[in-house]
């Protein structure tokens, strides 16, 4: 039975503590008041059955035991003063839909803090909107869990420093704090979906957290089509995570993956939320992003690929987010459609942004085999196994570099 | 007579499930899907979630386009997740196909068809 209770938990959580943060104007009073509802309802639950509106019943439970907790610590203290008015307030305990969406918004833009460096507003928002144990952030992130353990207590110390307002925010300030909130979550998923040699369980844990996230921000904002682009982009990779590696855990590169394995069924749903983004009148790059993926995703075979329309997509995208990596994305596609000459060309204008980064190595290896220069392609391939790739990427690179050895003996 | 067994539930929460209680809970369905299939025709319906949905109100006056809502018909706590449709003899045995599928995620109603046409497959 307890399991049953626990996926409810887990569903209210984010929303629960979100509405509490703002009752208690304290994530830690917030955390601990919504753990003691949860204790409260694993006996209360079994025994009355589950109540009609479970967020309902755990705020009331968790006001409650907030408020108790902290009337008994100002007992101890001797302190005389009351508790604050406005926190005693018995209206219904579940905010009103716009309230609890700028409830949730502010939670997670607390954890995306811009005093905190990106991977401790992840394992934040892992902690208190996800409700992973230390120990799991810990493994996601091939840390100690002690040095995780002071990481989240210094990001915490760090918030409450620095807060957040609790008014509600102007127009302006909401969008900011979505599109803060979105790339924290895109960049949780791809912490999860990196093939580093962490353990593939807390991997996916950290794709399916960022998931939850992500649908929570859609059906919260339903207008707002970047959230559903965010979403659906997410549930086309995830889709795909069991073709990735085969059964003895090497990676297996795209176009020579399953396409058995991909969940139909969720990339089903990632095309709903596409087609329900596509309708709004915003183009941005989640859902550029989201419809590459969708080019991929219903291609029946690799070679059927529509490579001119998903290089249309990246031109697009480089046009929105001139960045050297999206240029890399875009000449990786120009490969396919205007030949390897052609994409090595592209690369060496951007060699000098580029020449740190693994993947522009590796593509460059690539194409350099292609066009039937092997020697030229191993040192690229040993340029990026200087860069620092996860062991699964080094398994890769060391067999393309003995590919092209093969290949040039017999030249 | 024809009779749906709607399924009601908080969405997320049977993904929120260990593999173990999701097999558990499919168990049911697969159950369910080969008795009536042993019977004779039937449907089967899963939706996905409401949030994918798209509300279409009625024009607020003749002529007037009708009004495209970005999100499902109505915020509840727990949303309409499928259904299936099939011929049982009584009410009684409808209910008696419904308690295989019963589990703690999920509220059934068993509700006769008026009408009943068409046929669906997504595969």
């Amino acid at each position: 039975m307890s399991d049953w209770l626990e996926a409810t938990f887990r569903t209210q959580r984010p929303k629960a503590l979100a509405a509490l943060t703002r009752y208690f104007r304290d994530v830690e009073i917030a955390e601990e008041a919504f753990a003691e509802a949860c204790v409260k309802a694993l006996v209360d639950w079994p025994k009355r059955g589950t109540p009609r509106d479970p967020l309902a019943w755990l705020l009331t439970a968790a006001r409650n035991a907030g408020l108790d907790r902290i009337r008994k610590a100002q007992r101890q203290q001797r302190i005389l003063s009351q508790v604050p008015e406005d926190l005693v307030v018995s209206e219904h305990p579940v905010p009103d839909p716009d309230a609890l969406r700028d409830d949730v918004l502010r939670l997670l833009f607390i954890c995306c803090h811009p005093a905190l460096e990106r991977q401790d507003q992840i394992a934040l928002a892992l902690r208190i909107s996800g409700g992973l144990t230390v120990a799991e952030i810990a493994r996601g992130f091939l840390v100690k869990r002690k040095a995780m353990e002071q990481r989240i207590t210094r990001a915490k110390k760090r918030i409450a420093a620095n807060p957040v307002a609790f008014e509600t925010p102007s127009p302006q300030e909401r969008g900011r704090r979505l599109g803060e909130v979105s790339l924290m979550i895109y960049l949780m998923f791809n912490e999860g979906w990196s093939t580093s040699d962490s353990d593939t369980q807390i991997r996916l844990t950290l794709c399916e957290e960022a998931i939850r996230l992500a649908r929570l921000l859609a059906e919260l904002f339903p207008g707002m089509g970047e959230q559903g682009a965010l979403l659906s982009l997410l549930l086309f990779q995830h889709a795909r995570r069991e073709a990735r590696m085969d059964s003895t855990g090497r990676l297996v590169a795209f176009e020579d993956q399953d396409r058995t394995l991909w969940h139909r069924g969720e990339m089903q749903e990632a095309l709903a939320w596409l087609q329900k983004a596509q309708r709004i009148d915003h183009v941005g790059p989640y859902r550029i992003q989201a419809a590459i993926a969708a080019e991929h995703a219903f291609a029946r075979t690799a070679d059927k690929t529509n490579w001119p329309v998903i290089e249309a997509h990246y031109a697009a995208l480089y046009a929105m987010q001139p960045t050297p990596v999206v240029r890399l994305n875009h000449i990786a596609v120009q490969a396919r459609t205007k030949g390897p000459e052609h994409a090595l060309g592209a690369l060496a204008e951007i060699s000098g942004e580029l020449d740190g980064y693994r993947w522009f190595h590796t593509l460059r290896a690539g194409l350099l085999q292609e066009t039937g220069e092997p020697d030229a392609a191993v040192a690229a391939y040993e340029r990026a196994l200087t860069l620092g790739p996860t062991g699964p990427e080094q398994v890769v690179i060391r067999e393309k570099i003995a590919a092209c050895q093969k290949n040039s003996g017999s030249v | 007579m024809l009779y749906a067994i709607a399924i009601y539930g908080e969405t997320g929460v049977f993904e929120a499930l260990s593999g173990e209680h999701q097999d558990e809970v499919m168990g049911g369905h697969h159950a369910l899907q080969t008795a009536l299939e042993a019977r004779g025709d039937y449907l089967s319906v899963k939706l996905m979630p409401p949030s994918t949905a798209v509300t279409v109100d009625p024009a607020g006056s003749p002529g007037q386009a009708p009004l495209i809502v970005d999100g499902p018909f109505a915020e509840t706590k727990e949303s309409f997740l499928g259904f299936y449709a099939a011929e049982f003899r009584d009410l009684d045995e409808a209910i008696s196909f419904a308690r295989m599928i019963s589990s703690p995620v999920a509220r059934l109603e068993v509700r006769p068809i008026a009408w009943a046409g068409g046929v669906i497959s997504s595969d």
